[in-house]
């Protein structure tokens, strides 16, 4: 029986039961979280890199956006609580980045402009499972939101869709990026609400 | 690989939780892009799971119009770092729970105590600031968070807050023996707004300079800054650049951008810059 905190009513259920994981509330704006300052690299200077196959694989911006480009509308969930339904985002699925390259591993590292970085097991992120998005609602992805181009991974808490993401790095093991080193779950199923270190 | 073969550790008590806190305080801080990492060496992992406790309102404490303090008793607490949060879970009679995330204003020495703010489309925070009184629970699950953090290294400290964003600043400067060179700047919209003001003056001069800057409404004879926080102003109250100071920002994303942009403008390294962005919590 938990514990009933009195007069505690709350609003009662918002949304789909079956679209916000436990835990979770809807929001309607989009809330920033990151850990500091908002870098901002010009679209000349930027580059994407997967590192870790038998080459080092790097496309330019404008390379990039020549590759096919995919348009997604999911439901994001962060790990301070919030989800948000129906965002809609384009760009270039993982599978298609991938599809250039010649790897053998299982897990890969997300890094970032600022040096955030964030692990993921590849078969999370393959199979129209993620995306490297440079667009959110039809415009240009801002540099708060991730700007230019942050990674999409909308079946995870939210900190796994590293903003101003720069390249993945192929691996062998699941090392642990930053959040993931400062408290937080390996993994972070929203459905299992695996927040924290131990969930 | 740390997670296959890692330490499932347990707290048998205060002593434990110490021993995990200083290898955690022993992880690298800063990334970067290009760095490889062995996180087996660096980072040992605490695999126990936050487990939900039950805390008692034990004391309450209105800071503003819409800011109250809780102080907790919370049986199984194991202590926290100065800038760490903890997850507020309510219940109600239905069985339907909300969970949010609010900052811990107290010293870890001291009696757990929660800042909130009410927020008025908020679910949870109108509960906490009106609803709660002595004796009350609910329960709270922490701490949280490895990077916003405070530990005194002999650097000097900037920290920047924006609204009820002093509250995890707060905690900082109430861990600070005196010894660190501190320095606040504290963005409120008018004077009555201003959290632990009365704290605050005790405080300055002790260890901490308080700068103060209201941006919507000054009372006669106001001598603080009047106006959003920009580089000119971070200019005239930040740590030389040199000094390398640690720096701590907290407030909405407008805010916590305009301060880190500016000290980065300032010549101060990202690196050193951490920042917590209030998003609307409820």
């Amino acid at each position: 029986m938990p514990l009933i905190s009195r007069g505690f009513h709350g609003r009662g259920r918002e949304g789909p039961a079956d679209r916000i994981p436990p835990g979770q509330h809807l929001v309607d704006d989009f809330p920033v979280l990151s850990a500091g300052p908002t870098p901002h690299t010009t679209l000349e200077e930027w580059t994407f890199t997967i590192e870790g196959g038998a080459e080092p694989v790097r496309w330019t911006w404008d390379e990039f956006q020549a590759l096919p480009r995919e348009e997604v509308t999911v439901d994001i969930h962060c790990v301070t609580k919030w989800s948000k339904l129906d965002t809609v985002w384009e760009g270039v699925s993982i599978d298609t980045l991938l599809d250039h390259v010649d790897y053998d591993s299982d897990y890969l590292l997300a890094y970032s402009d600022g040096g955030y970085t964030t692990n993921l097991p590849l078969e999370h992120v393959t199979d129209g499972k993620a995306w490297v998005a440079y667009n959110y609602g039809g415009e240009p992805l801002e540099p708060e939101h991730g700007g230019p181009a942050r990674l999409l991974v909308p079946h995870l808490y939210f900190w796994k869709s590293a903003k101003w993401v720069r390249g993945l790095r192929l691996r062998d093991e699941d090392d642990p990026g930053f959040w993931e080193s400062n408290g937080y779950h390996i993994l972070g199923d929203p459905w299992l609400e695996q927040r924290y270190w131990g969930d | 690989m740390a997670l296959a073969t890692g330490v499932r550790w347990s707290f048998a008590g205060k002593d434990a939780r110490r021993v995990n806190s200083e290898e955690l305080l022993a992880q690298p801080r800063t990334l970067t892009a290009g760095e490889q990492r062995g996180p087996v060496a660096q980072a040992p992992f605490r695999q126990a799971r936050l487990t939900w406790l039950v805390a008692e309102v034990t004391g309450k404490v209105d800071e503003t119009p819409r800011v109250r303090t809780l102080t907790l008793d919370a049986n199984g607490w194991a202590g926290h770092r100065p800038g760490q949060h903890l997850d507020v879970r309510l219940t109600a009679e239905d069985g339907y729970q909300a969970q949010r995330s609010y900052s811990i204003a107290s010293a870890p020495d001291e009696q757990l105590a929660i800042t909130v703010e009410k927020l008025a489309d908020g679910e949870v925070s109108p509960w906490l600031v009106d609803d709660a009184r002595d004796g009350d629970r609910f329960e709270v699950r922490g701490p949280i968070g490895g990077y916003f953090v405070w530990q005194d290294d002999g650097r000097p400290v900037f920290l920047v807050g924006g609204g009820s964003g002093v509250v995890p600043l707060m905690a900082m400067i109430r861990s600070s023996s005196g010894s660190a060179r501190m320095r606040l700047l504290y963005s409120s919209r008018t004077l009555e707004d201003v959290i632990y003001r009365d704290e605050l003056a005790e405080r300055e001069g002790h260890g901490v300079e308080v700068f103060y800057t209201l941006t919507r409404a000054q009372p006669p004879g106001w001598t603080g800054y009047s106006k959003r926080i920009d580089t000119a102003l971070l200019r005239e109250v930040a740590w030389p650049a040199a000094d390398r100071p640690h720096v701590f920002i907290c407030g909405s994303t407008r805010f916590v951008d305009a301060a880190a942009d500016g000290l980065v403008e300032l010549g101060y390294e990202p690196e050193s810059i951490r920042t917590e962005r209030f998003g609307a919590t409820g």
